[in-house]
């Protein structure tokens, strides 16, 4: 047992800044990867819903069913191959067909923002066409235009209930981002990698891996609970104007004891 | 009389194959309470939507203000002028009692944030509800909810306001804080075009009352001439049914 926490010890004196840069760019990945994707989910879950009516001119239908059907294979490709397989596709083919050179850390973060919104989009759908249909009504009765009755009455709604998906999504990449070390991205994983393979303290360093993750999503899982809450706003509401107040209330009270 | 702030000419509305609306001809002129009664599916529901164009009319026309407001146009500004309250209530579930009143007005209307708040508690004070301008609809009882609803109906100073079943959704003792608004109003001179299944409360406010049956209008006339001498047998049974309750 002693020897395990020495070998911990060595690893956090040698290795710590290492570990503590991988982590950063973990956080990064997994903050752009989750706010560029919930961006992309936000747009194409906006535009499926987008009501085409009958009425509405041919040109306007055809285009939008090819918009759509573009959409619908991008989520379709993104959500049926691993992201392993998605970053060394688009990190060697982008070398290998367009001979560019691509950061690991730009290219990682480029990924997982794409990956993330194949998800997303989906998500933010079904987040959208949850809020009951009579809020809509309501909007259209009282003159607002489709994209005002979206902006001030069903997105707010809509992102409140997609809150706790969004938030899984978060986590998800801050696990899930480790396999961009395929392609090299300096993250978490990929440092961890490196100190275990000098020191050829595999456990221990590990071990410590699986700290720094847990205690990341972990911290995420309670930041979010708090901002639903916030959201939610109080159970309690106050009373506008003044209350009839009654004359000699507090004396009662004391009088009371 | 002056001319009429909506007529409904040749009206028809169908659902796949179903005809709802047959062939609905009539008027609302200003000032005037018109009830529309009938039995479930008939199509009051459905006439109100079309007048406030939450469907779209397969054929004929809505005259507002003698304009064709099918033949495109101004949609929204048409709305924002006819009101609608609904059996649901359909609050602004992401806002307080007094954003919900507000935000039409600030983004349909472009009125300034002072302007609208003055109005929407004029309004609130209007139908009781001034005290809860903090609230959120959740924590609302049914018949609270609904006279912010019409509140906010108000607050956009229609010149029609459409009430579907506005009382249909909510508990018996409920019902009757929403019809004294309603009542109110009707007294206030507000032109409204109430859809309901409170037969009292028609003969007592109505300027006329319409019975429909199976997408048509079967009869449309004074309220002391529909229930003391209906001329239809279906609506002699209709009205001999809904007394019995």
């Amino acid at each position: 047992m002693g020897e395990f926490f020495n070998s911990v010890q060595f690893i956090l004196n040698n290795y710590g800044d290492l570990l503590i840069k991988g982590t950063g760019v973990t956080i990064l990945l997994a903050i752009v990867g989750t706010g560029v994707g919930f961006l992309i989910g936000l747009l194409i879950g906006i535009y499926k819903t987008i009501p085409i009516r009958d009425e509405d001119s041919a040109i306007k239908k055809a285009l939008y069913k090819i918009f759509n059907f573009l959409l619908s294979a991008y989520i379709e490709v993104f959500r049926s191959t691993p992201m392993m397989v998605q970053a060394s596709v688009i990190f060697y083919g982008s070398a290998w067909i367009f001979g560019l050179r691509l950061n690991p850390v730009t290219a990682g973060m480029f990924i997982i923002s794409i990956n993330t919104g194949a998800y997303m989009a989906e998500i933010v759908r079904g987040g959208i066409i949850s809020v009951e249909k009579g809020q809509f009504e309501a909007t259209h009765s009282i003159g607002m235009t489709h994209f005002q009755s979206m902006l001030y009455v069903v997105l707010p709604q809509a992102i409140r209930n997609i809150l706790p998906a969004t938030g899984n999504q978060f986590i998800i990449n801050i696990k899930d981002s480790c396999v961009l070390s395929v392609i090299s991205v300096t993250e978490l994983f990929f440092q961890t990698k490196s100190a275990a393979g000098a020191t050829f303290d595999y456990f221990p360093a590990y071990f410590i891996a699986c700290v720094i993750y847990f205690v990341l999503c972990f911290s995420i899982t309670q930041i979010l609970r708090y901002v639903e809450m916030k959201m939610d706003g109080a159970d309690t509401y106050t009373i506008y104007g003044t209350e009839p107040v009654i004359n000699g209330a507090d004396t009662l009270k004391r009088g009371d004891k | 009389m002056d001319q009429p702030i909506i007529q409904i000419k040749n009206l028809k509305k169908a659902f796949g194959q179903r005809e709802v609306l047959k062939n609905i001809n009539f008027d609302v002129h200003k000032g005037e309470v018109v009830t529309i009664i009938g039995s479930s599916g008939s199509g009051k529901s459905t006439l109100l939507r079309c007048i406030n164009l939450l469907e779209t009319p397969n054929g004929g026309q809505i005259l507002y203000n003698s304009k064709n407001i099918l033949e495109g146009g101004k949609i929204h500004q048409y709305c924002a002028k006819v009101g609608m309250v609904f059996q649901q209530f359909n609050l602004f579930n992401n806002m307080n009692v007094l954003e919900n009143c507000v935000v039409g007005q600030m983004k349909v209307l472009k009125c300034n944030r002072q302007e609208a708040e003055e109005r929407a508690k004029k309004y609130l004070d209007h139908v009781g509800m001034l005290q809860y301008i903090n609230a959120r609809p959740r924590q609302l009882s049914g018949g609270q909810k609904q006279r912010v609803a019409i509140a906010r109906a108000l607050s956009m100073e229609p010149d029609v306001l459409l009430f579907d079943e506005p009382t249909s959704a909510l508990d018996p003792e409920m019902v009757g804080e929403v019809l004294k608004v309603m009542k109110d109003l009707a007294a206030s001179g507000l032109t409204m075009l109430v859809v309901t299944h409170e037969m009292g409360f028609a003969r007592d406010i109505s300027d006329r009352i319409v019975f429909m049956a199976d997408g048509i209008i079967l009869e449309d006339s004074t309220p002391e001439e529909l229930f003391n001498n209906p001329k239809h047998e279906r609506t002699r049974a209709f009205l001999t049914r809904a007394m019995d309750k």
